[in-house]
């Protein structure tokens, strides 16, 4: 007897909507035995990880906060993907967008009207647009490998904010303190409801329906699509590759660099040393997670920030290790990218037979 | 004075030269796992603690190695068997390695650890200059040196090496010949998942010897760069691996041997070369220099497409499923 | 099962009663920026909390958040901790200020302390720990055991309280031996083993045979064993991984304080300031003095002593390392000017990064 898998003539529509509720449901079930484990009542401690945080408006605001750069940052990168660009280098384009957003209040901080925080926003996808147009002409001019360089350069822009902040971009007044002058009224994003979310919420998820349709509607989006699937038959249909790399990476990088702008405006209000929590590798997850779909990557990016804001949950209720919230995180992944195997494949159960292939030896 | 630095980059390069093979065998086989770093950090904290709790060195060691092959083996079942998405896989095994290793540590957080000795090669160590440097390390020191060789005879003299790069060049051929991709590429896993162990072992038991949570300090991903910097061919892998740690070390050193810019040779310079070094020698720009390198590097031979395609993997990160 | 479903029920049911259903007086709470297993900053200021918890027993519960990355998680952590009920919170890095004052602001009954900073509001104190008082003497020690007369600092940020610690070190190591080098590495992080001992070997190389650390792993004390040089543990007592190689170490002792201040909270008289304090108070404090000849041992005493009764290390006459005059014979620098330090006592062998 052994397993394999066969590919489905489509996709399982049953499994398109239950797999990811197995996958919930599988981790769940770990993250009880490893709460039992680890000596905590795995009841209480799954309802503080994935529920309590659904039932206070505060919590679920502070969730849908976490989410906002995760999901602009993950529709971007689906872009990429879909039509086979590897772009992983989203923190780097986040940091750098964040960067030329910033530049104007910082450098600039007595221009303050109404056309401040429009000119940031703009800028901000501009910086990070040219942050990840490097490694996109670098494939297309010298074919060089996209997946490394778009890393390296994460490094890279992180020890420029690091150098900006420590160095020229110091608050005059602080002490010499690595940290930025703290922007103006003008220079920040407004909240909406309760003060946790800025506008930034709004614009991520018009941003995400706009995609949405137009990978689903338009031209664009079909010679996304076919070009990804098959770059030949692509090619033969008059699209361009090397036109659609650079057109990928730098939307992935305008929105990367937009949601930095925006983090570091309605969130921050000024620039530090670190600014990202990982956001930009995090919405790679994402991405996947939400099969890069905007809308998938809506939900995606809600349920992710919802495993951070519940893993925060029980470590200060229960005193759980944010090890475990951790550990948790991974399995969920793991769960997820598992069940979705099912949507393509069928599992068939086949009888050991011995074919040519496995006992000839050349 | 130049010896103590070349030391010093040994041991600097190192755990970047272990992962790093081991990461090169895994892509050869056309496989990227992204993970180096969660099976690196797993291999430092069950190598400490088996070290800690059986006195034993060298069971650490054999104890890492597993541990790497255990999450490695988890990648492959996901990416091999259930064929999901290999950049997603191997972040999700960073995110758990780095909470497992963190649960597992805790009861190691200040505890001295146990140093490997260094073995001295008899007769070898005492050459002046070359006997130090070369012949008075730790065993896994001189493991990194054999696995570089024996990857870099294994990929290119013997069937094995030439099957497995088949592999990774067009899995489809090298099934049609009757070859499981499949088994071919779990091992080259379990080889990668192996070597990643191995360098999170020199972390805890040899660099640095104790645990603290993420000691491995992102050098995984370093050791992914790496291979791209060696465009896949082991012996650069060292050549990347050392030159990588002597950026750092001498980074460290320049800053020790303090370069006076006010110096009277240098103040009759104009401002924006003055100012240039200025940039030139803060620790970020010396930081970003093995990343900016690494990107030339790739440039350089990715814009010789002879040079490339001879040694690019050409189904790197490609799933595979037999059609049968 | 069914029990163990009832219980559950009964305690989300409790849990969402919310705070008013507390059994504690008073609940502490803290924000690390890493994880307690860091064995250095985060690793002592969680020793402080479970001294909180060992001295009030019942009446004070504490709650802490790890590995809180500065940025837009600090912010949501520390609000989470004032909806939660808690009625003092801690946040002991840095770059928790902004979001603490920001948070401060929406919730003016809770109470915050944050480490390291400067601002403060009505609900929002401050505190710090002379760290340069130790620092001070263990340069004299450094000046009194070194045979090479050069010592190896290896330094994180160039933030005024590192810079104060260097110049500190210095002044000590001059008072002892006026012609003293001292070899400054900036290793840009708190925290990396591999790195900081990189730093220390480079340092060692060139010729230093004392090795101290603004940063927070045992890794230097480490390399110093093993070379044979010595070295100071830094934010806690390290000499188990340095039996020979240590000869002190500044101790950060938050413990006190922190008892001190949810004290306050308790009885109701905490009010908004600006702490400081350093050896007197027994928030620095000196490790044993170990693998010391006894008239060192004597000095390093002798001048905790001093220390504590009052007497200020950064008393001239001092000299800047570009020749100004920074405190004339027998001046005192104020508290401003140390806790903004952001130049080099003369003999410092580095640039101060700008």
């Amino acid at each position: 007897m052994r397993i394999e898998l066969v590919k489905r003539k489509e996709h399982s529509q049953a499994m398109l909507l239950l797999s990811p509720l197995i996958a919930v449901a599988l981790t769940a079930l770990a993250a009880g035995i490893i709460f039992l484990i680890s000596g905590h009542n795995p009841l209480i401690a799954l309802y503080k990880f994935f529920i309590e945080p659904l039932t206070q408006q505060w919590s679920l605001e502070a969730t849908i906060d976490k989410a906002t750069p995760l999901i602009l940052i993950g529709c971007g990168l689906a872009v990429c993907y879909l039509s086979n660009n590897w772009n992983i280098g989203a923190e780097g384009q986040f940091i750098f967008g964040a960067l030329f957003g910033s530049a104007l209040p910082i450098l600039y901080p007595d221009f303050e009207n109404v056309a401040t925080l429009p000119l940031m926003l703009v800028f901000g996808a501009l910086g990070g647009a040219l942050w990840a147009l490097i490694p996109a002409v670098l494939k297309t001019r010298f074919n060089t490998n996209e997946i490394l360089t778009s890393l390296m350069l994460v490094y890279v822009a992180s020890l420029l904010l690091d150098y900006l902040v420590r160095g020229p971009w110091r608050d005059p007044g602080g002490y010499n303190f690595p940290e930025s002058r703290i922007f103006s009224d003008a220079a920040t994003l407004p909240d909406v409801f309760g003060g946790l979310m800025s506008l930034s919420t709004p614009i991520t998820i018009i941003i995400a329906i706009v995609l949405a349709l137009v990978l689903a509607k338009t031209l664009k989006g079909f010679e996304i699509r076919v070009m990804g699937e098959s770059p030949r038959a692509g090619s033969f249909a008059g699209f361009s590759a090397k036109r659609l790399t650079l057109f990928s990476f730098a939307l992935a990088g305008a929105l990367a660099g937009l949601a930095g702008t925006m983090e570091v405006s309605g969130g921050l209000n000024q620039l530090l040393p670190t600014i990202s929590p990982g956001y930009g590798f995090t919405a790679i997850i994402v991405a996947f997670l939400g099969r890069l779909n905007p809308f998938g990557i809506i939900v995606a990016g809600f349920v992710l920030a919802l495993s951070y804001i519940g893993g925060e949950a029980v470590q200060s209720a229960m005193g759980v290790s944010n090890k475990i919230a951790s550990v948790i995180q991974g399995l969920l992944l793991f769960f997820v990218l598992a069940c979705d195997t099912f949507i393509l494949y069928r599992i068939r159960m086949v009888s050991r037979r011995v074919t040519a292939g496995e006992t000839s030896h050349v | 004075m130049f010896e103590a630095v070349l030391l010093t980059v040994i041991t600097a390069a190192t755990p970047l030269l272990i992962a790093a093979i081991g990461e090169l065998v895994v892509e050869r086989s056309g496989v990227l796992n992204l993970g180096v770093e969660g099976m690196m950090i797993m291999g430092a904290v069950v190598g400490f603690a088996v070290a800690n709790q059986t006195g034993s060195g060298a069971l650490g060691v054999v104890a890492a190695i597993a541990a790497g092959m255990a999450m490695s083996a988890l990648f492959g079942f996901l990416v091999l068997a259930l064929v999901t998405n290999q950049v997603a896989t191997g972040l999700a095994l960073t995110i758990l390695g780095i909470g497992f290793s963190g649960l597992i540590g805790e009861a190691f957080i200040g505890v001295p650890g146990l140093k490997l000795p260094e073995l001295y090669i008899p007769g070898l160590s005492e050459i002046p200059f070359f006997g130090p440097v070369l012949f008075q390390q730790d065993a896994i020191v001189y493991l990194g040196f054999a696995l570089v060789a024996l990857v870099a005879y294994g990929l290119f003299r013997t069937r094995l090496g030439l099957v497995l790069r088949a592999v990774g060049d067009n899995h489809g051929s090298a099934h049609a010949l009757g070859y499981s991709v499949i088994r071919i590429r779990f091992a080259a896993i379990l080889f990668g998942g192996a070597c990643a162990g191995l360098a999170g072992a020199y972390l805890s038991l040899a660099y640095t010897p104790q645990w603290v949570e993420n000691m491995s300090a992102g050098r995984g991903w370093i050791a992914l760069a790496l291979v791209v910097f060696a465009s896949w061919l082991p012996l650069r892998v060292v050549i990347g691996a050392y030159l990588f740690g002597a950026v750092t070390v001498l980074n460290l050193h320049a800053q020790a041997f303090e370069f006076d810019l006010s110096s009277p040779f240098l103040s009759g310079l104009p401002g924006f070369v003055t100012g240039a070094i200025e940039i030139a020698t803060t620790s970020q720009f010396l930081s970003s220099l093995p990343y900016l390198a690494t990107i030339l590097v790739l440039v350089l031979i990715s814009a010789n497409r002879r040079l490339t395609l001879v040694n690019t993997p050409a189904c790197l990160g490609k799933p595979f499923v037999p059609d049968r | 099962m069914k029990s163990l479903l009832k219980t559950t029920v009964a305690a989300i049911a409790f849990a969402a009663a919310g705070s008013a259903a507390q059994a504690a007086d008073v609940k502490a709470c803290f924000v690390y920026v890493g994880p307690v297993g860091d064995f250095g900053w985060s690793y002592q200021h969680d020793q402080g909390r479970q001294a909180v918890e060992e001295h009030f027993g019942d009446k004070v519960e504490t709650a802490y958040l790890e590995s809180v990355p500065e940025g837009p998680d600090a912010e949501r952590a520390i609000e989470r901790f004032a909806r939660e009920g808690c009625n003092i919170i801690f946040t002991t890095s840095f770059g928790y200020m902004n979001p603490t004052i920001k948070v401060a602001k929406k919730f003016p009954d809770v109470k915050f302390e944050h480490a390291t900073g400067y601002k403060t509001a009505d609900n929002v104190a401050t505190y710090n720990s002379k760290f340069h008082e130790g620092r001070y003497i263990i340069g004299q020690i450094a000046a009194k055991q070194s045979k090479s007369g050069v010592a190896g600092y290896i330094a994180s940020f160039p933030i005024p309280e590192v810079v104060s610690g260097i110049n500190s070190f210095l002044l000590g190591a001059q008072s002892v031996n006026p012609d003293f080098k001292l070899k400054v590495v900036w290793v840009n992080t708190w925290f990396d083993p591999g790195k900081e001992a990189d730093a220390a070997k480079a340092l060692i190389d060139q010729g230093a045979d004392i090795i101290t650390q603004h940063t927070d792993s045992t890794a230097p004390l480490q390399v110093a064993q093993e070379r044979g040089v010595h070295g100071f543990g830094q934010a806690s007592d390290m000499i188990n991984f340095a039996k020979d190689a240590q000869y002190t170490a500044i101790i950060d002792d938050w413990a006190p304080y922190y008892i001190h201040r949810v004290e306050a909270v308790l009885d109701g008289s905490w009010k908004s300031e600006s702490t400081w304090d350093g050896l007197a108070e027994g928030h620095v404090v000196m490790a044993p003095y170990t693998n010391l000849p006894d008239d060192v041992v004597e000095m390093a005493k002798a001048t905790e002593e001093k220390i504590k009764g009052g007497w200020e290390p950064f008393t001239g006459p001092i000299t800047k390392q570009d020749g100004t005059v920074a405190a004339e014979d027998g001046v005192t620098l104020d508290d401003g000017a140390i806790l903004g330090m952001n130049w080099y006592v003369q003999g410092v062998d580095d640039k101060l990064p700008q």
